[in-house]
């Protein structure tokens, strides 16, 4: 029953645990008890809201930023990419295999607060070695969801 | 002037659909849950491979019965879900939907005066397309009370001694009904000793609910007598590739290939090329929309039922039938007031043969959002009606 909620609620975290139970064949209580559940254990780790930006009159820099580290001895990569994630400006860090190390998106209101963050917090970083940092041009789908024009229903109304 | 038409054509009447069609074209920005198609897009992956058949300027004639590679996937789909063998060179004819199919089977089928059981409600056009193949359809009305399934001994209470085909449409448009093992077993017997052939349309196999598909023709016996039709309309949500199969008895393959042969030349070549696309690489697409489908299904049957409107467990399709008779007014006065004071478009159950009255058909090919407004929209319309009653 875990996995069903999760699959429901991964892109529509809108639905009531009432609707759920209905989709699902359970009751209310029980759907409403796994939820907590996972919420507690930190499975569900929070319900954002799907935004494209670019149309909203508020200006945003967001910026891909390949990182390369040195580990730490018994630490390993989670020390520094703590130190890294715990700034507001970053989004998301993601510990990657191949030619670098840590994948760091950040978001910044313009392209200097990006640049600053970056050459003043980053970079002289104790452990950063290098960093190459790309600015996002444009979305086009976020958590599996097209950021374009809603699509339109052009079936016909009715058909047998 | 001679008149230009012919009478058998002339005499059959248009469908019941079409009068409603043309109501809510009329309506602006209203709800509709009328339609018998998938909401999803096609998988990019079968239509990228459309795509690039074009592309690659595969833009020629097939053979007449279909793209060998489409025959040698259509049979290995068919073995691996439903444990049939056919031979792709004998007992295939891709055609263009299972529309075509059904067309194709009774005119290389049915002489005149051969009866053709059809049960109802069910899908549109097996009742027109007897009669334009020189066939008499006998309407076997379903009931509620049996789970709209077919019984042997409604079976049994029609066949004549001019029966010569039996149409079973199940998983069945409109009213969502399946037909499991048991309920199979039951009629094969009579089906074997009356010498009946089955036109089993099982466009809908791939969309069963917590329980498998089982098609007739897999019975000891059954297929040397079953035309099976199948497609990619609904399980990989292709309708507009129009693209469909029939598998059989060579003897009859033969004759509907010839048929389709004169008149179709072929099924589409694009839509063949995404067509073995589909089978490949598609299973979990179709299962990924068929957990959507239950997802709606589920809440549907619960709207209607929560509104005092009994609806019957569908466990096929993507159709809840609710039966409306406890309001007092017909289908199609229901369908109307529902579209002209609420602004939601269903299908009389009607439109589906005259045993569909006091039932309507509610496709649940739309997004949960769609389904609750609408749902909310109908509940509000039946809550004044038995205020007023």
């Amino acid at each position: 029953m875990r996995e069903k909620i999760l699959a429901a609620i991964d892109k529509n975290s809108k639905l009531t645990a009432k609707d759920l139970a209905t989709m699902l064949g359970s009751t209310e209580e029980e759907v409403s008890n796994i939820i907590r559940q996972m919420e507690e254990e930190h499975i569900i780790c929070g319900y954002p809201t799907l935004i494209n930006w670019d149309k909203v009159q508020c200006e945003r820099v967001t910026a891909l930023i390949e990182v390369k580290v040195i580990p730490q001895r018994g630490l390993g990569f989670d020390r520094i990419a703590e130190r890294i994630y715990k700034f507001d400006e970053v989004q998301s860090v993601y510990l990657m295999s191949g030619g670098f190390d840590l994948t760091v998106i950040i978001e910044g209101k313009t392209l200097k607060e990006v640049a600053n963050f970056v050459s003043a917090k980053l970079a002289p970083m104790e452990g950063v070695q290098s960093t190459a940092t790309h600015f996002v041009l444009k979305k086009y789908k976020e958590h599996g969801l097209p950021l374009v024009e809603a699509k339109k229903d052009e079936r016909m109304l009715i058909s047998p | 002037m001679k008149n230009p038409l012919s009478k058998n054509v002339v005499n059959i009447k248009p469908s019941g659909i079409r009068k409603f069609f043309d109501i809510v074209s009329e309506m602006k920005d209203a709800i509709s849950l009328g339609v018998g198609e998938p909401d999803f897009d096609t998988p990019w992956h079968i239509r990228e491979e459309g795509i690039y058949s074009l592309e690659k300027g595969r833009t020629f004639y097939t053979s007449n019965s279909g793209l060998k590679e489409l025959k040698i996937e259509i049979c290995n789909y068919l073995h691996r879900r439903f444990n049939l063998k056919y031979d792709y060179e004998r007992e295939v004819l891709v055609t263009v939907g299972g529309s075509e199919a059904i067309d194709l089977a009774f005119r290389a089928m049915l002489n005149p005066g051969d009866e053709v059981l059809i049960p109802q409600p069910c899908y549109v056009s097996y009742h027109p397309c007897t009669l334009l193949a020189g066939g008499v359809p006998v309407v076997i009305e379903l009931k509620e009370e049996n789970n709209f399934k077919l019984t042997k001994e409604q079976l049994l209470a029609a066949i004549t001694d001019k029966t010569k085909i039996l149409v079973l449409p199940f998983p069945n448009n409109p009213t969502g009904a399946i037909m499991e093992y048991d309920d199979l077993k039951d009629l094969v017997d009579v089906i074997i000793e009356k010498d009946i052939i089955v036109v089993s349309d099982e466009i809908y196999a791939e969309l069963t609910y917590g329980k498998n598909h089982v098609s007739i023709a897999s019975f000891p016996g059954m297929r040397e007598r079953t035309v099976v039709i199948n497609g990619f309309s609904k399980s990989y949500a292709m309708t507009g590739w129009r693209l469909g199969y029939a598998v059989g008895p060579a003897m009859i393959i033969e004759q509907m290939t010839k048929i389709h042969q004169f008149a179709i030349m072929c099924a589409p070549t694009t839509s063949q090329y995404a067509a073995i696309e589909a089978l490949r690489n598609g299973d979990s697409d179709v299962e990924t929309m068929r957990d959507a489908y239950d997802k709606r299904r589920r809440f549907l049957v619960h709207a209607f039922n929560n509104m005092g409107l009994n609806c019957f467990e569908p466990f096929g399709a993507f159709y809840v039938f609710p039966c409306i008779k406890s309001l007092n007014m017909t289908s199609d006065e229901f369908a109307t007031k529902l579209l002209m004071e609420e602004k939601v478009a269903v299908v009389p159950g009607t439109a589906f043969g005259d045993c569909g009255e006091g039932f309507l058909r509610i496709s649940y090919a739309y997004s949960i959002e769609n389904l609750k407004i609408a749902t909310e929209r109908i509940e509000r319309f039946v809550n004044k009606i038995r205020k007023n009653q």
